[in-house]
């Protein structure tokens, strides 16, 4: 399978993405330059974390306009598997593809810690490699992560399915005090209505070996090895 | 054509939590300033843009404010013309 991670001006995730894609699954991976209108044949495409454009006016609402974006959102109008990771996450939003909005940390405080979350969705073709229910420890690393979207769009997002990981405490309950960020509903990652739209704020390519904390992040990808390429 | 001047507020909108208004809104009251009932914490954007009249500056500056400068999930808008510069 082939993964394309696009790379912004001031992202900084692409390398560790690839790392995940290449060194840990074995499969192919291609960069993406934002000024590219080519997918170059990716299968899946990532749009990895860091700081586009400096998050200057909203983090991702200029990476948002960038030519690839065109390209992008075609490839998941088609159903193809966009994985959305941090300021990707926040990209898309910007862009539409998938719902609500996030916004600075509640406490107005950048967070980089590990976070523990339940998977509430393993149907998801980001999430399958997982078990439901499952407790999973990634990084987070973000100022702007609170996912905030109308009450009408929780619910539904709630109702459908699509709050694909939530963050929990240690008893497995999702506490204020285990919401980093002050997320409405402590939601980490949602998948927009057709599913192969995934947002998430952790990392999961930064959870990757056990040396470096958790190996967590790896079921994420392994999940998209058994999606047929569209 | 002619240069105009328009300004744009950007706030976030009522309803989702400002919590750099509400620190601000705290710091206001230990100052002393405690009638102050409520602070949000926007954005100004100063915008020269030529046009054909007034009305059609604010008309470009709005189609700015509904595509990239603010977002309407979030954010509140509002125009202020200066007038032609």
């Amino acid at each position: 399978m082939k993964f394309g991670i696009v790379t912004f001006p001031g992202s900084n995730c692409d390398y560790d993405t690839m790392r995940a894609v290449v060194d840990v699954l074995g499969e192919e991976g291609v960069y993406l330059w934002h000024k590219d209108r080519d997918l170059q044949g990716a299968d899946v495409v990532v749009l990895p974390g860091g700081f586009s454009y400096g998050d200057y006016l909203r983090p991702g609402a200029i990476a948002r306009f960038s030519p690839i974006m065109s390209e992008v959102i075609a490839h998941a109008r088609r159903g193809a598997p966009l994985v959305c990771i941090c300021n990707g996450f926040q990209i898309a939003c910007e862009a539409g593809l998938l719902p609500g909005a996030l916004l600075r940390n509640q406490t107005l405080q950048f967070i980089s810690s590990p976070v523990t979350m339940r998977v509430e969705n393993a149907m998801t073709m980001f999430t399958s490699a997982y078990q439901p229910g499952q407790r999973i420890t990634m990084p987070v690393a973000h100022g702007d992560g609170r996912y905030t979207a109308d009450c009408a769009i929780l619910d539904e997002l709630e109702g459908e399915g699509r709050v694909v990981l939530r963050y929990i405490d240690t008893a497995g309950e999702a506490t204020a005090l285990a919401n980093p960020n002050g997320a409405e509903r402590n939601i980490a990652g949602i998948v927009n209505e057709q599913g192969n739209v995934f947002g998430l704020m952790p990392h999961p390519e930064r959870a990757m070996d056990d040396l470096l904390g958790s190996c967590d992040g790896v079921g994420i990808f392994q999940s998209l090895l058994s999606v047929v390429p569209v | 054509m002619t240069p105009y001047r328009v300004s744009v507020h950007i706030t976030p909108r009522r309803g989702i939590l400002d919590p750099q208004g509400k620190a601000v809104e705290g710091a206001l009251h230990s100052l002393g300033f405690e009638r102050v009932s409520s602070v949000r914490v926007g954005r100004h954007i100063v915008i020269d843009t030529n046009a054909e009249n007034e009305e059609a500056a604010v008309a470009s500056v709005t189609a700015m404010c509904q595509r990239l400068l603010a977002n309407p999930v979030i954010e509140d808008f509002e125009i202020e013309s200066a007038g032609a510069t």
